[in-house]
């Protein structure tokens, strides 16, 4: 797993520094990159919202078929990700069958080839992380202490902002920054959907993925920045993680 | 009405990113079944879907072997730097396997690191090799990631007194250690097969995509739909394959889950 990785670095400098910086400022590599982390971090913050929002269904409310719900959330985890893609294409491809047609009102939901198919399909792909880092957390949650808050006055806002959120928010933080770390990286649900259009729809993976062959030194070039991210995104995970741990503590 | 709105806002979502396009995928099937059988069990796509099994059938073991010794090398071994391998070995899970399939590429390419292989005949990108070490690389996290916790949580007092009274550390390993991870070892292998049989970035630089030999599932889901000239009956036919092993992983999952949690 090593050798790979240190390869890959080695090979993409191996044109000198000069090169590597001339590949990663190329408008297309930028155009590229810029939308992927612009993409990434929306897809994820939208999930983060939602996906609070879910873990707090899950845990707190009560209703028939939600151990089926609960299953139902992994399902992103599990489903191939060239599959997520033509999961999306069957509702919001270009045969969807979501469309208005009535005298002045035209709307049809298709979304391939514009910025709409990489928001969706990041979201069906980060969709769990969220949910799945916030859960437990809400689990052990002890509802005295939101019992007390109420008590006193306080409203079901108020309470949720002041004791929940709190409580919550490492976990948010670090399912939102995995979810943006996949999102960063997400291949097999965009490649088919967004129809890779250069400086428009086509983000960092699909970049390396469609210059594989023919432009290894640039491929190499955009890997190492996507490499690099995922070294920052493990580092701020670990340090959610031991920030968690001292509050634990104290 | 306060009640069932955080609800109704989850259903909502869950319809429109999740439920409501797989309910469509699965209704596109059936609406030209034949289509879609046909495409299912043309032989190049059981040769694929062959290929992805046999690929995972390698992969799973392997990495079930390694999570085990990892975490056994993590938690209970004296060895330094144990933080730092503990956040390598979760890389994979933050890393585009875009990356992983063109890190392979440079060190067994012909102008890679060990290029001496395939120069001395030893094929081993866009050939079954560099499928299975694209694979083991991205599914490397999940058996190791629920074990390193189990065994921490577990404690090592039960393994101290079976080694008291007399077992060796082979004895201690096979009847109080693995007993004891099992459910966390199932769950990982769980989540490394689904990964195993879904990977698609990584395998889709290695792999060359040649019908027949080196096309995995995934890789002939997107050539049916590449080459689908409108009529997207054969790929929404693979995918649904490919979604009803996803849907039987799941339900292992949830199924061993709560097993875990109540142990």
């Amino acid at each position: 797993m090593a050798l790979p990785i240190a390869a890959l670095a080695w090979r993409s400098t191996q044109r000198g520094g000069a090169s590597f910086w001339d590949v990663i400022s190329s408008p297309e590599a930028v155009a590229a990159l810029k939308l992927t982390l612009m993409m990434a971090a929306v897809a994820a913050l939208t999930n983060a919202v939602f996906g609070t929002i879910t873990a707090w269904v899950l845990v707190r409310d009560a209703f028939r078929g939600k151990s089926i719900l609960n299953a139902v959330i992994d399902l992103p985890f599990a489903l191939p990700t060239i599959v997520a893609g033509l999961v999306l294409l069957a509702l919001y491809g270009i045969k969807t069958p979501l469309k208005v047609d009535a005298g002045v009102v035209h709307f049809k939901a298709d979304i391939t080839f514009t910025r709409w198919a990489i928001f969706m399909a990041l979201l069906f792909v980060t969709l769990p992380f969220v949910i799945r880092t916030v859960q437990p957390v809400l689990h052990e949650l002890d509802r005295e202490m939101e019992e007390a808050a109420a008590s006193l006055g306080a409203g079901s806002f108020t309470t949720f902002r002041r004791i929940v959120l709190p409580n919550i928010l490492p976990g948010i933080l670090s399912g939102l920054t995995m979810a943006f770390a996949r999102a960063c990286g997400e291949v097999g649900s965009v490649v088919l959907i967004t129809g890779n259009l250069p400086y428009k729809t086509e983000v960092a993976s699909v970049f390396v993925l469609q210059r594989s062959a023919s432009d290894p030194v640039g491929a190499a070039a955009v890997s190492v920045v996507l490499l690099t991210i995922s070294f920052a995104v493990l580092l701020v995970i670990g340090g959610l993680r031991r920030f968690a741990t001292r509050r634990e503590r104290a | 009405m306060r009640r069932y709105l955080p609800r109704s806002v989850v259903f909502l979502y869950l319809l429109v990113i999740l439920l409501g396009p797989l309910v469509m995928m699965i209704y596109r099937t059936f609406e030209d079944v034949g289509g879609a059988w046909g495409a299912i069990t043309e032989h190049d796509t059981l040769l694929a879907l062959k290929l992805t099994l046999v690929v995972a059938a390698i992969a799973v073991p392997l990495n079930t072997v390694f999570g085990i010794v990892f975490g056994l090398l993590v938690v209970r071994g004296n060895v330094r730097g144990k933080g730092l391998l503990n956040a390598f070995v979760d890389l994979p899970l933050a890393l585009s396997p875009v990356v992983v399939g063109l890190s392979i590429v440079m060190l067994y390419g012909t102008d890679g690191w060990f290029h001496w292989l395939p120069d001395n005949g030893v094929q081993i990108l866009f050939s079954w090799p560099a499928i299975v070490i694209a694979t083991i690389f991205v599914s490397l996290p999940f058996v190791a990631r629920e074990v390193v916790p189990t065994l921490r949580e577990i404690g090592d007092e039960q393994e101290q007194a079976a080694h008291t009274l007399g077992a060796s550390g082979w004895q201690t390993f096979w009847r109080i250690t693995l007993p004891s991870i099992r459910w966390a070892v199932i769950y990982g292998v769980v989540l490394t097969t689904a990964r195993c049989l879904g990977e698609f970035g990584a395998v889709a630089i290695v792999s060359g995509n040649i019908d027949g030999k080196t096309q995995t599932a995934t890789l002939r889901v997107e050539d049916a739909y590449q080459f689908a000239y409108g009529n997207y009956a054969p790929a929404y036919g693979i995918s649904l394959v490919l979604a009803v092993m996803a849907i039987v992983v799941l339900l292992t999952m949830t199924f061993v889950k709560p097993r875990e949690e109540t142990a």
